[in-house]
């Protein structure tokens, strides 16, 4: 029963990876869309687009850990 | 640990995707106390080594036409130099050689782990706790150096109606204790995440019949990797350089 029950908690948490892929996919669409608008300003802000990317996929990441955690270490 | 006890059975396979990231002591012996070295110790000194190699010695001719080794290391250097002077201020130059230390360290701890049969150290949690809890000590201290109490503006944000900023103090607190704690698990979190993956993949390669598909992922897996080894290099200097800035100049 644990180790059905944490397989189920794995699964629902790999919907949360699938969140931040929707999250990523925002901070990258609006990036892209401001740059094709003003091309000359978008090479400055690269750096802000790496950074809100990191921000994004790193709450995707700590569900894929629990995912991970409650598949091999539970 | 559990992980040996409970791998996932796949039609008959048996495969244990987190064993890579047992800690092992490297000249036998069970036990592992402080001292003992062990495989991560062998990969941060292999770390170190690569570090040394590209940039103390690949630039100690100091050739106006560098050689490849050195025109690496010019390179790092400059990227880093300019991101510390671009995010964080001129007055933050003279934490460069910390925020250096720190990018080469993460960048060459991760590209040794994509080598094969090898041990990524800053996929243990361990590993980057601690320097990201450098990184707040170090910028909590700085701040209250050079700011004194003029530090704690940092939390009363004045651009908000004075109704509200009570509330927002204290949540302008929790989340600046919470710094270190994103700032690590992003980075183990990211390569540990990449590397299980990579090691699932690999695990239904002994499948025959999805095989070549898993061969194909893992190539894919393997190239997102590279990239994700570079970039969270990148994030976490980037990240550090801009707590450094709201260290410096406190303001809200």
């Amino acid at each position: 029963m644990e180790g059905e029950l944490a397989h189920i908690g794995a699964g629902l948490a790999g919907l949360g990876t699938g969140l931040a892929a929707l999250g990523v996919g925002n901070v990258a669409a609006n990036f892209l869309a401001g740059a094709l608008r003003n091309p000359s300003a978008a090479a400055s802000q690269t750096a802000t687009l790496f950074i809100g990317i990191a921000f994004a996929e790193a709450l995707g990441i700590f569900s894929f850990l629990v995912a991970l955690l409650l598949m091999f270490a539970v | 640990m559990a992980s040996e006890a409970q791998g996932a059975k796949e039609g008959g396979l048996e495969f244990h995707p987190m064993d890579q990231f047992i800690v092992k002591p490297l000249f036998g012996g069970d036990e592992i106390a402080w001292y003992t070295i062990t495989n991560v110790t062998l990969w941060m000194a292999l770390a170190v080594i690569g570090i040394t190699a590209m940039m103390v010695i690949g630039t100690s001719r100091r050739a106006m036409i560098p050689s490849r080794s050195q025109s690496i290391g010019e390179l790092a250097y400059g990227f880093i130099y300019k991101m510390v002077e671009d995010v964080a201020g001129k007055d933050a130059v003279k934490f460069f050689p910390y925020i250096m230390t720190l990018f080469m360290f993460i960048v060459f701890a991760n590209f040794l782990g994509l080598l094969p049969m090898s041990f990524t150290t800053t996929s243990h949690f361990a590993v980057t706790i601690t320097l990201a809890l450098l990184v707040f000590v170090t910028v909590t201290v700085v701040g209250f150096v050079k700011n004194g109490a003029a530090f704690l503006g940092l939390f009363w944000v004045s651009s908000a109606p004075l109704a509200l900023r009570p509330i927002l103090a204290v949540i302008e607190v929790i989340s600046y204790f919470v710094r270190p704690v994103s700032h690590s698990i992003r980075l183990a979190g990211n390569v540990m995440a990449g590397h299980a993956v990579i090691k699932v993949f690999a695990g239904f390669a002994a499948l025959a019949v999805v095989s070549p598909l898993s061969i194909v992922a893992i190539t894919a897996m393997y190239g997102l990797e590279v990239l994700v080894a570079f970039i969270q290099a990148y994030v976490f200097t980037i990240l550090t350089c801009v707590y450094l800035k709201d260290a410096l100049h406190p303001s809200h």
